[in-house]
């Protein structure tokens, strides 16, 4: 029992995101204090200069994310965390990382919105604007843990994603488990894969930073490396220099949506439980997902059968898994907002499906009791 | 400029740049070229970091890492870029919109750090690329396509503002006084902190026919007859120096720099010191 002992840690959600994104290779982190996501700096400020990476806490929410995307390009792995406002002024900056590809992880830990909205009390009401945040078609990966030993899991995972096809990736947290002490189960740290981003391999002279290989990444140098390079908001050539050429402009914004979807595979996750033999699906995602279980072993127990679809990976939502586990059956989709995400589940399954919804914007969870009573009033 | 210069410092295949005939905003660039050029410096640890605005197009002719970012945050980028690599000499070029309006906020702060960012103020008193609305830096009661009627609006001191938000370098000079202008960039770059230079400019397209300013070459003669050295100014009453311009140093002073500041936190932890 003693060596178990030792891969356990008691962590708060928030805590266990900046412990993994260390573990990650975090050594940037700039930011502004906003509830419920202040922990996260607080902690980074703590523990960034003992693994000799920079903590800074800027004049405002823009600024933060400003100066990552900086970071990032001079070579560091970098995040930001932030809450609905703080998000809300993160988001053309957001649009640069997306467009500039340049690597970081942008952590919501949502509270209930809009505005200045419910600072304390959880919501799940920023699923849209994590996709669709900042201005214009852009790719984006969201991911969305139900634990706090899985936010330890996925924030390295976000990190990975992150660097490995060049883009923001949005880490949503539930304020709910942000603020949760749970068990963690530490890994073997020599044993993670940790990703970094990919190097040039030719001298300057050859370089082409915005030039995708075949999985549609280009590789990235950092400032300072000799490779005297140019970033622009701007579309941009190739070569990285603005452009109006119909051409090059529809190649750039294709390459970057496509390096997402056709690596869809790659970057979707998801859990799907008890879904082979039920009847009625339940779609839930981070604390929500969890109320869900709950409600679907009470209702097993009276011979219910009901299962549960978890996108885990939110953007680009799990498609194909998702029509695998619930086509044709009842679905549920319990969200702590006014209907977000099924409209994608309508999208996916068809508006005509049997799909009900659970909505709750009170500032409460959605309980097992809830879930079980639309369980018994859809079955 | 001569080729030499070109050829060493310019993405020569992207000229000409897009800037106005008569526009000042080459002549400050060719001055930075010039101080970087007297420095010396190591052109693989240069990066330059631009906002939004016409003087912001600058950083796409350089051959150096060049980093064009939003509408008044370069020096929030620009603090990520440094403090990720301290080594790096950051070099920020801005407009008066960009750095005294939408990016105020991100100019005092820079200032209060003493981050080692030199910060270039392209001043030509007007939003240049939309087409010739007021900024913070049009003078009181001149014209804008926003203020057609006269800007009542007071305007910005840019390098009062630097100096009280806490730099330890600030200067003016002028796109007349290029020698001088060279000279200020040279001590800006070397100094360690924040270090500000407004170079103010002249934008006959928009600010100078609005305002009646006359030619390019008017606005020159008018920058020699209205600018006036500070020390010459410490000896002239504020009613003699309404409407002049006073250029030369203002702020050199040490204080501790903030990415140096960091480092020392981080040695601490080197050595085994758990308070820093």
């Amino acid at each position: 029992m003693k060596e178990q002992d030792n891969t356990y840690k008691l962590l708060q959600g928030n805590e266990a995101c900046v412990e993994a994104a260390i573990i990650a290779g975090m050594r940037f982190f700039a930011g502004y204090p906003i509830t419920p996501s202040t922990e996260i700096a607080e902690f980074s400020a703590e523990k960034l200069p003992m693994v000799g990476g920079k903590f800074i806490q800027m004049e405002d929410e823009i600024a933060s994310m400003a100066a990552v995307i900086g970071a990032s390009l001079a070579g560091l792995k970098a995040m930001t965390a932030t809450s609905g406002p703080g998000f809300s002024l993160k988001q053309e900056n957001i649009g640069y990382a997306s467009l500039t590809e340049t690597p970081c992880v942008i952590v919501n830990v949502q509270r209930g919105g809009p505005s200045t909205g419910l600072p304390t009390l959880p919501a799940q009401g920023d699923m849209m604007q994590a996709r669709w945040g900042t201005h214009g078609d852009h790719p984006i990966i969201a991911l969305y843990p139900s634990s706090v030993e899985e936010i330890f899991y996925t924030t390295i995972r976000a990190f990975n994603l992150s660097e490995k096809y060049r883009v923001p990736v949005i880490l949503l947290l539930d304020e709910v488990i942000a603020h949760m002490r749970e068990r963690v189960m530490l890994p073997d740290v020599t044993k993670l894969e940790i990703v970094n981003r990919k190097k040039p391999e030719v001298t300057p002279d050859k370089y082409v930073p915005y030039r995708g290989e075949e999985d549609l990444v280009p590789p990235m140098a950092s400032f300072g490396e000799g490779y005297k390079f140019h970033v622009t908001g701007l579309i941009h050539d190739e070569y990285g220099f603005p452009t109006n050429n119909p051409e090059e402009i529809e190649r750039l914004l294709k390459r970057l949506m496509n390096k997402i979807y056709k690596n869809i595979e790659d970057i979707i996750s998801y859990e799907s439980y008890l879904c082979d033999d039920a009847e009625i699906i339940i779609v839930a995602y981070g604390c929500t997902g969890r109320s869900a279980k709950k409600a679907i072993s009470i209702a097993r127990e009276k011979g219910l059968k009901v299962g549960m679809f978890r996108p885990i990976t939110i953007w680009p939502f799990p498609e194909a898994p998702l029509k695998k586990v619930a086509l044709g059956k009842t679905i549920i989709v319990a969200e702590m907002n006014m209907g977000q995400m099924v409209l994608e589940i309508e999208r996916l399954l068809g508006c005509t499906a049997n799909i009900h919804r659970l909505n709750k914007v009170n500032g409460e969870l959605i309980t097992p009791d809830e879930i079980l009573t639309k369980i018994e009033e859809v079955y | 400029m001569n080729r030499y210069l070109i050829e060493k410092y310019f993405r020569y295949d992207k000229l000409p740049h897009i800037w106005c005939p008569g526009c000042g905003h080459g002549i400050i660039l060719g001055a930075l070229i010039r101080s970087i050029e007297n420095l010396r410096l190591n052109t693989n640890k240069i990066c330059v970091v631009s906002g939004i605005g016409c003087s912001s197009r600058a950083p796409g002719y350089l051959n150096f890492d060049t980093l064009h970012t939003t509408h008044g945050r370069a020096l929030a980028f620009a603090t990520g870029v440094k403090l990720a690599n301290p080594e790096l000499k950051v070099i920020v070029i801005t407009g008066d919109g960009d750095c005294t309006a939408i990016g105020g906020n991100h100019l005092i702060h820079a200032a209060r750090r003493n981050i080692d960012i030199t910060t270039i103020l392209f001043n030509n008193n007007i939003y240049g690329m939309t087409g010739g609305q007021y900024s913070p830096t049009t003078p009181q009661y001149e014209k804008g396509t926003t203020a057609p009627y006269g800007n009542i609006e007071k305007s910005f001191d840019a390098c009062k503002l630097s100096a009280s938000a806490g730099a330890t370098y600030v200067a003016r000079g002028t796109v007349y006084h290029t020698h001088q202008l060279i000279k200020l960039l040279e001590k800006a770059i070397m100094h360690k902190g924040f270090s500000f230079v407004e170079a103010v400019s002249v934008c006959p397209t928009y600010y100078g026919r609005k305002n009646k300013k006359g030619t390019v070459l008017d606005m020159l003669d008018w920058l020699r007859e209205n600018s006036i050295d500070v020390g010459a100014a410490q000896k002239l009453t504020a009613e003699q120096l309404k409407g002049k311009i006073i250029i030369g140093e203002f702020v050199n002073s040490e204080e501790p720099e903030y990415t140096a500041e960091y480092e020392r936190i981080i040695k601490g932890f080197k050595k085994g010191d758990s308070h820093g």
